[in-house]
Order: structure tokens, then C-alpha cells, then sequence
């Protein structure tokens, strides 16, 4: 399962995603000056950031197993997204919004694990 | 109240480079950890300020680091690939990603094109520090490039943008890039060694520091209507659209969310809602 040796595949993975990452990071030095992004192309780059995180976070917050949907109050990721969102919003500190919900969601999965 | 600002703006949305205004007073408490650092102008005290500055995002980045090393081990993927990724790809969010993509069997090139997808707000933050990087070598350029994390764009912007004479400050933002990525590549050693001693970790729910630290992101963007309806349309649709293969809900529901956020700003456009 855990092999030191790395597959074509993985070396595949690895170098398009390397590419890929650093072309998008670094694409807007080399032409920036010749060529101007349409301004509606700009603004929607805008909105990618929340978007794609909430899009990530959702289905592993109210699907944890990766395929049903679990509303149960006894879903700790669940409760931890609802006290991190409620600390976030009261707060807007990063720190404190990462460590309190996931010390509420670890006392929530110890809780229902006992019970 | 003042003092919690000082975390929104590490965090805020990617300012146009000349707006200046109300960024200082939210940066004023921050500021004060290293106003004594920048009195020096020397291209070494840079480097370490950058640094110091960048410790807050440090610490949430080791559970991360430390989960992504561990899940990629549980996930089947080599040793090579998992260093290799966090040396030669450092982009937190899509090497996540890219781990339940793996463990759901997906094809490579399926892969890359999600980390396209993914990483693709990293081009906004390229297109900010141009007028800063302008008068640098393509070297620093491309370096500088590769360490346009999240968490070192926050913290390099917000010294670019305190207007106060000094030229160094690519060394402040190199700085603030090698303690990120050091940092990195360390957890994600740690997690790869720690998951091998002990592979029930991945069961402890670890994981949930992910969800944690993207909503600790993604609350100071909700600012404005459009943005609302924009996040609020990409968590129905991820679900909605979460059953299609190779996680190609995140895709359609990213587009989703865009389109609708778009959408809405032309429909408030009278008033002056964007960030």
C-alpha cells in the first residue's frame, strides 16, 4: 500500500500538476503590459477563491463518507462547520476559528463514539 | 475589536494594488510586530521579517501539512509522489484534492485538469504582484511565482502595498515563501512518517482541520450579495452535482458559482457592492 517506489502515472500526476500550478502563478509576468484580460474574465476571477473552497468543503462537511448525505446532529464535521462558521463569522480570526471548532468537533466525535 | 482585524486582512480578498485606503488602520496592530524589523534595510532582516510575519499562517499550516501527508499515504500513493508534490507542485488546497481524486481511482490527466480548476485563483494573485515584481530578474520573478501560496500572497501584499520607501522587500516576500514552503515539506514528511507508524491516524478525523481552515478563509470574502449568492450556489450545487464521476461536481459547481455571483453584481449594479 505505502511503497517507496513511484509509479509512471504518479510521475505523470506529479509533472502536470507542477505545471500546470506554477503556469497559472506565474503567467501574468510574461504578458502582462501585451495583452489585457476582458474585465468580466477578471471579475469572475474574483469569486474562484470562495467558490472552489466552499465547493470543497461542503460535501466533505454534510457527506463525510463521500456518498450520503448525513444532517444528523450527530455528524461531528457537521457541528464542527457550524461552530467554525458561527467563531468565524464573530471573530474573523483565522487561528482561533481553526483550533476551536476542531477541539468542538473532536469532543462531538468522542461523544457519539462513546455512546 | 481592532486586534481581530489584524487576521481578516492576512486573509482578505486580493486588493488592486493601489487601493490603499482603509487597509492601514486594519493593518495598524499587525504592522507593530515588525515596524523595529523594517527600520533595517538590510536584504537579511527583510527575509526574517517575512518570516516572523508569516507565523500565524505557519501554525494553522502544520495540521494541514501533517493530515496531507498522512492521507496521501492511506490514499496508495508512493513516498517520491507525495514529497515530490509538496516540493514541486506547494499548492496546499489542490494536493488535497488531488488525494480523494486518487483515492477515488481517477485518471491522472482528470487530475491535473482539477488542479487547474482549483489553483486557478493563484492567477489573480500573479496579476496583483506585477507591478511589484517589475523591476526584478525573470529569476526572482519565477521563484517568487512558485511561492504564491495563499498564505504568502496575504502576508507579501499587505507589505507591499505600507508605503514607506523600502526596496527590499522581494527578500521580505522570499522570506515569508521558504518558511512556508520549509514548513510544508516538513509536515508533509512528518505526516508520511507518522501515517506509516500509525495508519489508524487517518481515522482520528484530522482531516476536519481542511474544512476548518477553508471556512476560516472563506468568511471575510462574504462581504457582499453577489458573493453570497455566488458560495451559496457552489455548496447546493457540489451536492446536487456531487454524484458525477471524477469529482467533476467541483468543476460545475465552481462554474455555477461564478456565473451566479456574476450574475448578481450586474443585478446590484447601481450600488457599489464588489469587495
Amino acid at each position: 500500500m505505502f511503497g517507496m517506489g513511484i509509479q509512471l502515472n504518479e510521475i505523470y500526476m506529479v509533472a502536470g500538476m507542477a505545471l500546470v500550478t506554477f503556469g497559472i502563478r506565474y503567467i501574468m509576468f510574461p504578458i502582462s503590459g501585451r495583452f489585457e484580460f476582458p474585465e468580466l474574465f477578471k471579475r469572475g476571477l474574483r469569486y474562484v477563491p470562495p467558490v472552489v473552497l466552499t465547493a470543497i468543503i461542503v460535501p466533505s462537511v454534510i457527506m463525510p463518507d463521500g456518498e450520503t448525505l448525513n444532517l444528523n446532529l450527530t455528524n461531528p464535521y457537521l457541528i464542527g462547520a457550524i461552530a467554525a462558521c458561527i467563531i468565524g463569522g464573530l471573530f474573523k480570526n483565522l487561528l482561533l476559528t481553526i483550533v476551536v471548532s476542531m477541539v468542538i468537533f473532536m469532543g462531538w466525535q468522542w461523544a457519539f463514539a462513546l455512546g | 475589536m481592532p486586534s481581530l482585524k489584524a487576521f481578516i486582512l492576512l486573509l482578505e480578498h486580493p486588493h488592486s494594488p493601489g487601493d490603499l485606503s482603509g487597509k492601514n488602520e486594519k493593518a495598524e496592530s499587525m504592522n507593530m510586530s515588525n515596524t523595529i524589523s523594517s527600520t533595517k534595510n538590510s536584504p537579511l532582516s527583510q527575509f526574517f521579517a517575512g518570516a516572523k510575519d508569516t507565523f500565524p499562517l505557519i501554525v494553522g499550516a502544520i495540521p494541514f501539512g501533517i493530515i496531507f501527508g498522512t492521507l496521501a499515504a492511506t490514499a496508495g500513493l508512493s513516498f517520491a509522489a507525495t514529497m515530490g508534490m509538496s516540493m514541486f507542485v506547494f499548492a496546499g488546497s489542490s494536493q488535497f484534492v488531488c488525494v480523494s481524486l486518487v483515492l477515488a481511482g481517477t485518471a491522472w490527466p482528470m487530475i491535473v485538469l482539477t488542479t487547474f480548476v482549483v489553483n486557478l485563483r493563484h492567477m489573480l494573485y500573479g496579476a496583483t504582484m506585477v507591478p511589484f515584481y517589475k523591476n526584478l530578474n525573470t529569476l526572482w520573478k519565477m521563484v517568487l511565482a512558485f511561492g504564491l501560496t495563499d498564505e504568502t500572497f496575504a502576508v507579501a501584499v499587505t507589505r507591499y502595498n505600507r508605503d514607506d520607501g523600502l526596496l527590499d522587500k522581494h527578500y521580505y516576500n522570499l522570506g515569508s515563501m521558504m518558511f512556508m514552503y520549509t514548513n510544508w515539506n516538513l509536515c508533509t514528511f512528518v505526516g508520511l512518517t507518522a501515517g506509516k507508524t500509525f495508519p489508524e491516524m487517518s481515522q482520528w478525523g484530522l482531516d476536519f482541520a481542511m474544512p476548518a481552515t477553508f471556512i476560516g478563509i472563506v468568511i471575510p470574502y462574504l462581504v457582499s450579495k453577489p458573493m453570497w449568492a455566488s458560495v451559496v450556489t457552489a455548496g447546493i450545487i457540489s451536492i446536487v452535482a456531487g454524484g458525477l464521476p471524477h469529482k467533476l461536481g467541483l468543476m460545475v459547481a465552481a462554474i455555477a458559482g461564478v456565473t451566479v455571483g456574476l450574475v448578481c453584481e450586474k443585478m446590484f449594479s447601481g450600488k457599489k457592492e464588489l469587495v
